[in-house]
């Protein structure tokens, strides 16, 4: 794939809103696929880039929607020894920030729990993380309404003072507000990975007792990859509730990690635009099914396509292609120059 | 003269295998010291305890003076302790200079306060240019400059042991642990190492090498230490080992008569 693709596929979802006017299912199938890209995104930044599996990267998510909700809802709860805390309720965009930096504050915490020993133990930790925090949300019903949901979250209001204000109510503006978080998660990503950072992850993926003897610190290096991964899937998770403006203990649902994975290695994981590819692929295959067929087929053809990507190509979308493009001008890895010459 | 490493009574139990019963010895700042052994000595296990990826059963190892018990690998290799590896020795999937590029990690750091925040703000440009350029002479200096292009895990075996050479030296360390290096070279790669290790040497750097090829170890070690079964049997410059009857004990020992004979045909050869 080239340069270019990721521009031009940022032009065209741009633009799509115009083309397509007004229609609501369309637009809000778009919505909750670009938030859930925004998941995979986040995701593919510790699986594909470090091979750390979070397969509770939906507690990330939930935490962001759950904390960004109550924010800006206001809540009063007993705390124990007759202390109530009282919360007035704050701007849904103060509430999106903190809803992140929540997330992200979990992320350290799964981090400096999970990565001394890595690998299957992470994989464990995230899972038996995301079933906590989902027994949580269901019962600590004071809070959250358990059950019942959260109902009545605001909307997004963006302004400056002095500039005026402006609520995001249509669709339309909410689906700019997705594309443009999704395309700052997108830029954060691609400079960290291409950075000395990057490559401290990349090293310890491929061999992590050499990275270590060349002085990296994998505790660190992981932790530091998991922080900024979940505060990119809370963020999602305060769009989503935001967005929907409804929350319920669902927003937990393992289901929603096995898309994020789906996406991320049907698109391929380690790759930039990997879980974008993925996820507009898996995330708009329901909504592209639905009208055609019943739901139990709509589920077996969204399994057949998932299978028939990767027995293609096995490493994802985005990889496959690019080999694909290679094989096609073999010329090019040999005329291309060196950077370290070139400089 | 203080010792620049000092192994002091280290002890590794793996389970009920003792692979390294009491190893005593000293490396003095500027030497080449060979560790050498038959197969299943200890020898990597020593080098791994002296680089933080074991903890030993007892003793302790101490560099420049200040002892490395308890430290993790990359703090050791912050101290200046670097080491290459037997059996993997490359960042497969990337290339030859993005494998340095990982090499310099601890570099990158020295340039920057906040590297990361840096990157998110697209400010380390001229730290990066740097970095590349340090990568581009690590790689003329171990003579892979051609190589920089190609993908680490498709080199020749002898090639990659050059690229963890290059790694190591990229963490600019005051001493360098060689675990076999030359594995894998054909003769002539192996005579251009020898001179690669000398120029290392004379370049500042302290090296203990272990390594199986005999006429190698002879030529280039200042002191030799004999490892077998977890015991050290010998030390000293390499004359006083090569007529050392317990070393001869010990690989002839092993039924390794015939490569004891090789090994002599080849230092004549090499000589
Ligand atoms: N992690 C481990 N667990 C159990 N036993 C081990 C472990 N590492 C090494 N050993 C054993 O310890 C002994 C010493 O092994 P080591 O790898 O240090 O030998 P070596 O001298 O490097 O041999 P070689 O020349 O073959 O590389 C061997 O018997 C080996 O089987
Ligand atoms: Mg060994």
């Amino acid at each position: 794939m080239t340069r270019l693709a990721p521009l031009a596929l940022l032009a065209a979802l741009a633009a799509l809103p115009l083309g397509l006017g007004t229609d609501p299912y369309l637009l809000n199938a778009l919505i909750t696929t670009g938030i859930l890209t925004i998941g995979a995104m986040s995701l593919n930044l510790l699986l594909g880039f470090t091979g750390q599996l979070s397969l509770g990267h939906v507690a990330f998510f939930g935490i962001g929607a759950y904390v960004s909700a109550l924010a800006s809802l206001g809540f009063e709860v007993e705390v124990g020894f007759g202390l109530r805390v009282v919360h007035e309720p704050w701007p849904a965009a103060v509430g999106l920030v903190l809803g992140t930096l929540a997330a992200g504050a979990c992320g350290y915490l799964i981090g400096r729990l999970s990565f001394r020993v890595r690998g299957a133990y992470f994989v464990i930790v995230t899972i038996s993380f995301a079933e906590v925090v989902r027994l949580v949300a269901l019962n600590w019903v004071e809070l959250t309404q358990g059950p019942l949901a959260l109902t009545n979250i605001p909307a997004v209001t963006l302004g400056l003072p002095g500039l005026g204000y402006w609520t995001l109510k249509t669709k339309a503006q909410n689906y700019y507000l997705v594309l443009a978080v999704g395309t700052l998660c997108y830029l954060v990503i691609g400079r960290l990975v291409g950075s000395r950072f990057g490559r401290a992850m990349r090293g310890l993926k491929e061999n992590e007792s050499l990275a270590m003897s060349v002085g990296i610190n994998a505790t660190r290096t992981l932790t530091v990859a998991a922080v900024i991964s979940a505060a990119m899937a809370g963020a999602a998770g305060g769009l989503y509730a935001h967005y929907l403006r409804i929350i319920d203990p669902d927003v937990f649902l393992f289901a929603t990690t096995v898309t994020m994975v789906i996406m991320v290695v049907a698109g391929g994981k380690g790759t930039l635009m990997g879980p974008v590819v993925g996820g507009l692929i898996f995330g708009l295959l329901p909504v592209l099914l639905r009208p055609v067929m019943a739901p139990e087929a709509q589920w077996i053809v969204y399994g057949l396509i998932l299978i028939a990507i990767l027995f293609a190509m096995p490493k994802g979308i985005v990889p496959g292609l690019r080999a694909l493009g290679a094989r096609r001008r073999p010329a090019s890895p040999v005329l291309e120059v060196n950077p370290a010459v070139q400089r | 003269m203080s010792a620049l490493l000092s192994v002091e009574h280290v002890g590794v139990r793996f389970g009920g295998l003792v692979a390294i019963a009491d190893l005593h010895f000293d490396v003095n700042p500027g030497e080449i010291v060979s560790l050498i052994g038959p197969n299943g000595a200890g020898k990597t296990t020593a080098f791994n305890v002296m680089t933080g990826f074991l903890r030993p059963s007892q003793g302790e190892v101490r560099f420049r003076g200040t002892s490395l018990a308890g430290l993790p690998p990359h703090e050791i290799t912050r101290l200046g302790l670097a080491r290459t590896f037997q059996r993997t020795s490359v960042f497969p999937d990337d290339t030859v200079f993005d494998n340095v590029m990982i090499g310099l990690h601890r570099q990158g750091s020295l340039m920057s306060r906040a590297p990361l925040l840096d990157t998110l703000l697209g400010r380390g440009g001229a730290n990066e240019r740097r970095l590349r350029e340090r990568a581009a002479a690590l790689l003329e200096r171990v003579g892979l400059a051609g190589r920089s292009n190609e993908k680490a895990g498709s080199l020749a075996y002898g090639e990659q042991r050059l690229v963890g050479v290059a790694l190591a030296l990229a963490t600019e360390p005051a001493m360098l642990l060689l675990d076999e290096p030359v594995s894998g070279m054909n003769a002539s790669e192996t005579r251009v190492f020898v001179r690669l290790i000398r120029q290392i040497r004379d370049s500042g750097v302290t090296l203990l090498l272990v390594e199986h090829d005999m006429p190698l170890v002879m030529d280039v070690s200042d002191r030799i230490v004999v490892l077998n079964y977890g015991r050290l049997i010998a030390e000293g410059p390499p004359a006083a080992i090569r007529a050392d009857p317990a070393v001869i004990e010990a690989y002839l020992g092993q039924g390794s008569a015939a490569r004891h004979a090789g090994a002599g045909a080849r230092e004549a050869e090499h000589a």
